[in-house]
């Protein structure tokens, strides 16, 4: 499958598909990668070095910087894969790039194809948006 | 401008428009890398290119002594926030710059504003028109004086989808309360999520301040950027203007069950903060207390003193202080016992005197983040019965409010 690239960037990493969506602030600490949501049903979930599947985004505007913030501190997720666009994201990760030199793709793929990716699937994300099975 | 263009690119805008004015939240840290992109654009000799205010940060700049936290996180707030100063913006430190006469884009005028709030608010009360920026979008649109053409910097964007009417079982008495509109805000983000929505059925001319707490809650509760409500905001003079003539995808009423069952869900505390419950904190002004808002609370208070004990905290704009320092309401309310913050909130900064009892407030938007924030039980109430409560020490509740038991 393809998607649309809002930040480029490759990677093969395990997939973790979110149940509900989260939220970076208030919803995932940057110093560890962890899911810190109360409400969420995955807390205590690491969601450093996981390609992270969302169908839905949710939340704080503030979710950039703790985007960046945890690509500084080496434990942010290795790519999101995402089921609408969102600007707060991608522009965590342009940020993320621009000061650390660190590539997190940022991708949004059609609804129905998202759906299709299971929890724990070896996955590689490439430049131009595509995603395959390893 | 990569930036700016990287969004332009998200938003699938094909054009740059020029804006009038930014408001910046990207001066609340959120670790080291907030400061090393502030400080990246400071080396630079980065300047914003059109008048910006700057909202809340980390700390109370003006009463440090209130910081409860490590010194370490006080500094780099600190530092960050006097970044964005070198970068040309105001020093506002308010979420709520719609309330500085400076600040207020005129209907129609294109901004660049972040802040949930804030952003509802320019859309929906001013009718300036901004989309949902976020941190280093903010700053980014600042520095270049553009935004993306897109979303509801748009006429066709602001159009209402969604009609919510006030169901008859909603008593007058309730219309009439300042308790009602935090509520209303968390069902409205409910049922719009990203959607523009028109409300209708409330008596024309609804205050300022009301229309605040439905933004602020909406926005908590929601991804809310822009409401309309007839007659009371400036693009629904009728509801068929707000639906810019077209029909809408979605008629529901808003019943007074349901009302009560999301005020209701503000209450963290289990047990629902039944009269007479022991309360620790009074956190009022979030977002940002109007001055007829810190008025309201004076008048409230009567003359009396919180309970011994008891933390009556407001939070307001440090421009706001300076006003109500100079009519003589700043040190009225202090010598009643009740503490003013500006810079930042209560639910962010370690400021409140650490209890454990449960906090109550009057905000939506506090009683839904400051649980998770900073780890205390919320009661939600009106104003009268927070101010009341902080009184006596206890929860007191206005009888009837909300209708017939």
């Amino acid at each position: 499958m393809k998607g649309r690239v809002l930040a480029a960037g490759s990677v093969t990493a395990r997939a973790l598909v979110l149940r509900e969506p989260l939220s970076l602030w208030g919803g995932m600490d940057p110093a560890s990668g962890e899911l810190i949501d109360a409400h969420h049903p995955q807390r205590g979930a690491s969601l450093s070095g996981r390609i992270v599947v969302m169908s839905a985004v949710r939340g704080s505007s503030s979710a950039s910087s703790v985007l960046a913030e945890a690509v500084r501190a080496g434990c942010a997720p290795a790519a999101f894969l995402l089921g609408e666009t969102d600007l707060i994201l991608a522009v965590g990760a342009a940020v993320a790039e621009e000061l650390y030199g660190v590539r997190l793709p940022v991708v949004v793929l059609p609804p129905t194809e998202l759906a299709r990716i299971h929890d724990d699937a070896v996955l590689r994300v490439d430049e131009d948006g595509s995603v395959t099975p390893v | 401008m990569r930036l700016v263009v990287r969004a332009a690119d998200a938003l699938g805008a094909g054009r740059l428009i020029p804006i009038v004015a930014a408001h910046v939240d990207s001066c609340l840290y959120h670790g080291e890398a907030t400061v090393d992109f502030a400080q990246r654009l400071v080396d630079g000799g980065a300047q914003v290119s059109v008048p910006t205010t700057l909202n809340v940060g980390a700390l109370d700049l003006l009463h440090p002594e209130l910081w409860r936290g490590d010194l370490r996180t006080a500094d780099r707030g600190r530092l960050l926030m006097e970044c964005y100063r070198a970068l040309g913006c105001q020093p506002t430190y308010t979420c709520a710059p719609y309330q500085l006469a400076f600040a207020r884009p005129k209907l129609g005028e294109q901004v660049a504003w972040a802040e949930s709030n804030a952003i509802v608010f320019c859309n929906s009360v001013i009718g300036a028109r901004t989309e949902r920026y976020g941190d280093f979008t903010d700053i980014a649109c600042a520095i270049v004086g553009r935004a993306p053409d897109a979303g509801l910097h748009t006429s066709a964007a602001r159009r209402a989808v969604l009609v919510l009417r006030m169901a008859a079982d909603v008593p007058p008495s309730l219309l009439d309360s300042d308790a009602l509109y935090p509520v209303l805000g968390i069902v409205l983000g409910r049922r719009a999520g990203t959607r523009v929505a028109a409300i209708d059925g409330i008596p024309p001319g609804l205050s300022e301040d009301r229309l605040k707490a439905i933004g602020a809650a909406a926005a908590s509760s929601g991804a809310v950027a822009m409401f309309h409500v007839v007659g009371s905001t400036p693009e629904a003079p009728t509801l068929a203007a707000a639906l810019q003539d077209a029909g809408p995808e979605e008629v529901a009423e808003i019943s007074l069950a349901e009302l009560r069952a999301a005020r209701d869900e503000l209450t963290t505390l289990s047990g629902g903060g039944e009269v007479g419950t022991p309360i620790g904190t009074v956190s009022l002004g979030t977002p940002h207390a109007s001055l007829a808002e810190l008025r309201g609370i004076e008048r409230e208070l009567a003359g009396a003193r919180p309970a011994p004990g008891v933390e009556l905290l407001v939070s307001t704009a440090r421009q706001l202080l300076a006003d109500a320092e100079e009519e003589g309401l700043a040190p009225r309310l202090r010598a009643l016992g009740v503490e003013l913050l500006v810079d930042t909130c209560s639910y962010i900064a370690p400021v409140l005197r650490p209890s454990p009892l449960p906090a109550m407030t009057d905000s939506g938007k506090w009683a839904f983040y400051a649980p998770g924030n900073i780890g205390v039980e919320v009661i939600f109430g009106s104003l009268r019965e927070c101010v009341r409560s902080a009184v006596s020490g206890v929860v007191w509740r206005d009888p009837g409010l909300w209708g017939p038991a």
